[in-house]
């Protein structure tokens, strides 16, 4: 059996085979309450066309086994709730349980999207008083929560530009795009029918005032910029490089990827952003989930509010909450529904928890916490951009490099100090980059552990690169051939040929 | 603030070591115009018993004590309770996506099993580990197909949820692509003759929905053939995926894509949900979304990692196969979960229960003089209904008695007013369905009494 421990290693809990290898038949892991009408055939009803026999290979397990399972397999994994995640761009911070328990209480988790809007009133305020809230902190015009992630928020806000333009006479061709942003800019613009137009950033990481005034000419409908970039860094002259895109009839779309450095100290909407999105599942706690569910609200200015996705969320004098779809100028649907609801409770629930000060003091903390680590860790890590960041800090593995340990060596080494690692090989415009987004959740403890993790590993680089190269040495795997899982790719489980006869 | 850790000595040594003497100094790289100095106008902060308390009376104001015959796109199923116990585990739903698979084999491992699970029930050959809901997993297939065919006309299905077409359309708006329209048949199927005569050697995909919109399940080989002939790909839809536990699966489809909410994701108002992807081996390399593959690590043990990632946004930039970053790790996580305990049998019970419900409440509303179910096809648990007289007037007698009666299809096909789309899962009792025929039956008379004639014989 090939998943059989052969050495006991400290993070392996128990192992643990495929749910479909653990199945035998006859077994079940839930009963059904009785049938109260009468029973029918299936093969009768659907006839012999339709029905089906069986689901091969589907698993057969106890209601334990599968609690087993699932709970062996979670110990494989690491969370904020493990510890320190300081993935850089991603906002790994903590995700309160009482937006877990609020968000599944009976008449919000259970209630249908189609209930007549009388009886939809409790889910229609959170929705309308959540984007009220995004709202203030963003000072826009008007927010939409129908977009299911932030790539489709990207998506709905430059269609949004699109409509515009495209309504004052031409929608022109190009986005402008720095050479320091999230690859799904590119891909979201691809879709909505432009072309990209890479900028090139300038020494400081900063988006070139010059570069950008030659290339914002009547052909390019907008820049879409992050804020602070992915270098952490706030666009000093936000000002400057809206008026020029504003004067030659263009738009600014801001990616709020990055959000988490700016609530309650500066509002996009006031430095010259009319369009942007949000991610609920960064700045705003909702859980990553291992990889969603996300939601990414796009907010505007009042010129763009025409454009929202349909339906939106309206209240009437007479304090009633309703969905209007009257959207003649609207780019349309981008989700069945309504989004992302279970997020937007969860959001609400941890602006109600923080409050004003509360929010302006996350902000505060996750910027101290960064500039904390750059101060702590500069001398032991290349910084190629060396001044006060914002929410994250971006060094480089030149020194370790020379000694052939990349970034992704040190990240592995990291596990086995206890930590996630931070960002690797992103933002393209730094070569081997680690990139270090501690958020507000960290304790100043655990950021000092985490510094001497990395202080510790830069030594070992010196001392033995090769015991680096091979790290994690305490996880219940090794590194894992990736080359070999691309090129031939097994993406499903597959029941053992049955054995030939002789 | 409670969820803060650093004290105020903590702040003030953290300042120190970065050689600042006050926090507003790490902010000057904001011009000081640009600040927001004021008071967001925020409410807060609140305790943790005055936030519950805040949602309850939310939610105090909801349809918790009726009794849904909606579906349309989204199912009550009972959800066992070890799914939330499951999900609540810190490892799983605090994580982040499984770039570093040697801290993340829970999750690799988790998704491994949803893809395998997936493929079993939609008789395809590979899967993603999933989309965000069933409209844009809609939409991705059909962009899978512009791809895969290099062609620029979609056909799509009258009888495929309205607002996954929208969702389509406002993707493909500016991509240079024509969408059209294939009507329905008297049975409530694709109209056959209408789809042959819809399709031309420019059709990259049709894409249909069974059990589709209305609840009855289409002709998958037929289609197949039709769209095959024109070399177009045939994309089946699924937004009821327990119905694949009884209904044989689309092998003849190229792409199968859906929502597997009902697979032990809330409802919630419409969201998060799962979307789902499966398809031909031969074609995963335009794939859009995540995917996981089995792999070993240097000392031959089997684990799983992210792969494939070529396709994908953060490598390819604009040229990938889709701006798609996150899937629905946790929901797809609870369905995983839902299903192992289900289980081969427990699934096909459930979906035999269905179709009893369904079937038995067809029965009894057909029995009702002037009501009528018009499509004639086969179904699982949902089916539509003409009612004599205004719809509206019925659903509004039907909530007097705590029920929600369902979707009136007026606004989104005309041509279907007063009729009403009914789903029944194992959730509504044989009692409830009763009162609903019982009130069904009364406004039936009401109507034919104040209008004076006799109703229709059948």
């Amino acid at each position: 059996m090939e998943n059989r421990i052969r050495e006991a290693r400290p993070h392996v809990t128990r192992n643990e085979a495929l749910i479909f290898e653990r199945s035998s038949p006859g077994k079940a892991g839930a009963e059904l309450a009785p049938l109260d009408v009468p029973a029918v055939s299936p093969a009768e009803l659907l006839g012999p066309d339709l029905a089906r026999a069986e689901v091969e290979g589907f698993p057969e397990v106890s209601e334990l086994e599968v609690i087993r399972h699932f709970t062996r397999l979670s110990t494989w994994n690491y969370g904020v709730d493990t510890g320190l995640y300081p993935l850089g761009s991603c906002t790994m911070k903590y995700n309160a349980r009482i937006n877990e328990v609020v968000a599944r209480l009976e008449g919000l988790g259970t209630e249908h999207p189609y209930i007549p809007q009388g009886l939809a009133q409790g889910c229609l305020r959170i929705l309308h008083e959540t984007a009220r809230c995004l709202q203030e902190i963003t000072g826009m015009g008007a927010v939409s929560l129908q977009p299911a992630a932030g790539a489709q928020g990207e998506l709905t806000g430059i269609l949004m530009m699109r409509a515009f333009l495209a309504e004052r006479g031409d929608p022109r061709k190009y986005i402008l795009i720095p050479d320091s942003a999230h690859g799904t800019n590119p891909a979201s613009v691809a879709i909505s029918g432009y072309e990209v137009r890479h900028l090139k950033s300038n020494e400081q990481g900063c988006i070139n005032i010059f570069n950008l005034a030659q290339a914002m000419d009547a052909d390019v409908a907008g820049l879409m910029l992050t804020n602070p970039n992915t270098l952490g860094i706030f666009e000093t002259e936000i000002g400057r490089i809206a008026n020029i895109v504003h004067a030659r009839g263009g738009l600014v779309y801001m990616d709020g990827a990055n959000m988490n450095a700016l609530v309650g100290v500066t509002r996009p909407g006031d430095f010259g952003v009319d369009v942007m999105h949000l991610n609920l599942h960064k700045t705003f706690s909702t859980p990553h989930g291992g990889g969603g569910p996300g939601s990414g609200p796009v907010a505007v200015k009042e010129i763009l509010e025409p454009y929202l996705p349909s339906p939106v969320v309206g209240k009437s004098p007479d304090g009633k909450f309703q969905l209007n779809y009257d959207r003649p100028r609207s780019i349309g649907r981008v989700r069945a529904f309504l989004g992302n609801f279970g997020m937007a409770v969860r959001a609400l629930a941890y602006m109600l928890a923080n409050g004003p000060e509360g929010l302006r003091q996350t902000t505060e903390d996750a910027v101290l916490n960064a500039n904390y680590v750059r101060s702590r860790l500069r001398g032991f890590y290349e910084l190629p951009y060396d001044r006060p960041c914002m929410h994250e800090c971006v060094f480089s593995d030149r020194h370790q490099a020379a000694k052939g340990v990349h970034t992704i060596d040190i990240a592995k080494r990291l596990i086995d100090y206890g930590f996630h690692p931070y960002t690797t090989a992103f933002p393209l415009i730094v070569p081997g980059a680690l990139m270090i987004e501690p958020t507000e959740s960290a304790s100043k403890e655990e950021l000092d552990a985490f510094i001497d993790a990395l202080q510790a590993i830069a030594e070992e680089v010196e001392q033995d690169p090769q015991f680096v190269l091979k790290a994690p040495y305490t996880t219940r795997v090794t590194r894992l051939d990736e080359v070999g899982a691309a090129r031939k790719p097994v993406l499903r489980w597959k029941p053992a040929p049955a054995p030939s006869k002789p | 603030m409670r969820y803060l850790p650093n004290s105020s000595a903590d702040r003030q040594a953290m300042l120190r070591a970065t050689g600042h003497a006050h926090i507003d100094e790490l902010f000057s790289q904001i011009q000081s115009d640009l600040r927001f100095n004021g008071k967001l106008n925020l409410p807060g902060p609140f305790s943790e018993a005055e936030i519950l308390e805040f949602f309850q009376q939310a939610a105090a104001e909801s349809s918790r004590e009726y009794v849904s015959l909606l579906g349309a796109g989204a199912y009550s199923h009972y959800r066992p309770v070890v799914i939330d116990a499951l999900l609540s585990r810190g490892e799983f739903f605090t994580a982040y996506t499984p770039y570093q698979a040697e801290i993340s084999q829970g999750t690799l491992q988790a998704m491994f099993e949803f893809q395998t699970m997936m493929t079993q029930l939609t008789g395809q050959e590979v899967s993603n580990a999933s989309l965000y809901d069933g409209s844009t997993a809609a939409t991705e297939a059909a962009l899978m197909a512009l791809r895969l065919t290099r062609r620029r006309r979609v056909a799509l299905a009258r009888t495929l949820h309205p607002e996954y077409r929208q969702v389509l359309k406002t993707y493909v708006r500016h991509q240079d692509v024509e969408l059209v329209e294939v009507p329905y048949a008297a049975s409530g199927q694709v109209d056959l003759a209408q789809l042959e005569y819809t399709l031309d050697a420019q059709t990259a995909a049709v894409v249909i929905q069974s059990p589709n919109f209305f609840g009855t399940l289409e002709r998958i080989p037929e289609i197949a053939s039709i769209a095959h002939r024109q070399g177009a790909l045939l994309i089946v839809t699924v937004t009821e995926p327990l119905s694949l536990a009884i209904v044989k699966p689309p092998r003849e489809a190229d792409i199968v894509c859906g929502e597997a909410q009902s697979f032990g994701v809330p409802v919630a108002f419409g969201g998060p949900y799962v979307g789902f992807l499966t398809t031909r081996e031969r074609f995963v390399r335009q794939m859009p979304g995540r995917l996981v593959g089995q792999t070993v690590d240097t000392e031959g043990r089997r684990g799983f990692v992210l792969t494939l990632a070529t396709r994908e946004q953060h490598i390819r930039r604009e040229k990938a196969t889709s701006n798609i970053c996150t899937n629905q790790s946790l929901c797809a996580l609870a369905a995983t979960i839902y299903l192992c305990l289900l289980g081969k049998t427990g699934l096909r019970q459930l979906a035999e229960q269905n179709l009893a419900k369904a079937h038995y409440a067809a029965a009894q509303l057909g029995a009702i003089p002037g009501v009528v179910t018009p499509f004639t096809g086969p179904r699982f648990n949902e089916f539509v209904v003409n009612v004599p007289g205004d719809a509206e007037c019925l659903l509004e007698d039907l909530r007097r008695e705590k029920i929600i009666g369902g979707l009136h299809l007026g606004e989104l096909y005309p041509e279907l007013a007063n009729h009403l789309l009914l789903g029944f899962t194992e959730l509504v009792s044989r009692a409830a369905i009763d009162r609903l025929v019982k009130v069904c039956r009364q406004f039936s008379a009401k109507v034919f009494v104040s209008q004076d004639f006799s109703p229709p014989r059948r």
